[in-house]
């Protein structure tokens, strides 16, 4: 046998540890594929947290905004609140929260107790928009543009440094293209 | 000392054959069949291998009152995985569609089969060509090798 044909079974296995490789570390097998980009924001009736009011996905429009899936059962919201409250302090983003299958009074205290960011929170104590939104855990974030778009999530924390480096690029993107 | 063993050992057989019960009112048994069977089948988001039935998870709670729902609402069982596709994609079905991605998932042991089958009748082929004549040269050196003995 000549020599090329030698290196035949060293190149096919080196290939494919190389696309096995890559395949692994390409994706997060946690990570759900986003099934909503692009499409409005699911229709809902919902009451706000803390005024009672009845709310619907008109009421969502105008602005583009984070939409924030949180709860007090969630540990982690307790350190997103804070790069929340800097985001908007600092950059003046609208935040709406999407209070997800919790206490409503544990939520009202847990807002007296850490301030309050956002612009309002709707009580999904059901789940339902949770489910429509394609939702699976707490917290989850979604860039919404003005006519209620949305264009991009995130699963888990938000930090200042998701933010910069792709929250607010969807936002900005919203602003060139939207009215 | 050893009683301990014994009772740890019972203990976890105990746990390992703990199936969770999700008690569910429905009209029917009909209705109650499906509910079980599509809460089997559906796979709980937040989880890696767990079905919707199995998981404790915030949103496979959400996803049982959802099938429920749903079912109370008269849909069909694909509709309801339709649903549910659509909000959580491939991930929440463990019987898989058939894409691209699947075809390329189920075909490449197959392919793989044909090739080697293949690379085994071109080595064959290879390795044995039946009795072949001397070529004039060869008997020259036969003849050469026949006579100096």
């Amino acid at each position: 046998m000549s020599k090329p044909s030698v290196l035949i079974p060293i190149v096919v296995f080196a290939a494919l540890v190389a696309l096995l490789g890559f395949g692994f570390r390409l994706s997060d097998p946690r990570l759900l594929p986003s099934e909503n980009l692009g499409e409005p924001i699911p229709a809902f009736q919902l009451p706000n947290l803390l005024t009672g009011r009845l709310m619907t996905e008109a009421d969502l429009t105008g602005e583009p905004f984070l939409l924030n899936v949180w709860a007090t059962w969630c540990p982690s919201c307790v350190a997103e609140h804070d790069a929340l409250t800097a985001i908007h302090t600092q950059y003046g983003v609208k935040i709406i929260g999407v209070n997800y299958n919790d206490d409503v009074d544990a939520a009202r205290r847990w807002l007296e107790q850490l301030g309050d960011p956002y612009a309002f929170h709707v009580v999904d104590a059901e789940g339902t928009l949770a489910v429509d939104l394609g939702v699976y855990g707490a917290p989850e974030t979604f860039v919404v543009n003005a006519e209620g778009t949305i264009l991009y999530r995130h699963v888990g924390v938000v930090t200042e440094g998701v933010y910069q480096d792709t929250l607010a690029t969807y936002l900005a993107q919203d602003s060139m293209g939207g009215s | 000392m050893r009683g301990t063993f014994v009772v740890i050992g019972l203990l976890m057989s105990i746990l390992a054959q703990a199936t969770p019960v999700n008690p569910v009112e429905m009209p029917n048994d009909t209705l109650k069949a499906r509910y079980y069977d599509l809460i089997a089948e559906l796979r709980c988001p937040q989880c890696l291998n767990t079905n919707l039935a199995g998981s404790d998870a915030m949103i496979a709670q959400n996803l049982r009152e959802t099938v429920r729902r749903l079912l109370l609402e008269g849909k069909t069982d694909a509709e309801i995985r339709t649903f549910l596709f659509e909000r959580y994609g491939d991930f929440i079905l463990y019987d898989p569609r058939w894409t691209p991605q699947t075809w390329l998932l189920w075909g490449t042991p197959f392919l793989f089969a044909v090739l080697g089958l293949w690379i085994w009748f071109r080595i064959n082929q290879r390795s044995y060509q039946g009795p072949k004549a001397l070529d004039p040269e060869e008997q020259d050196k036969l003849k050469q090798l026949l006579d100096k003995g």
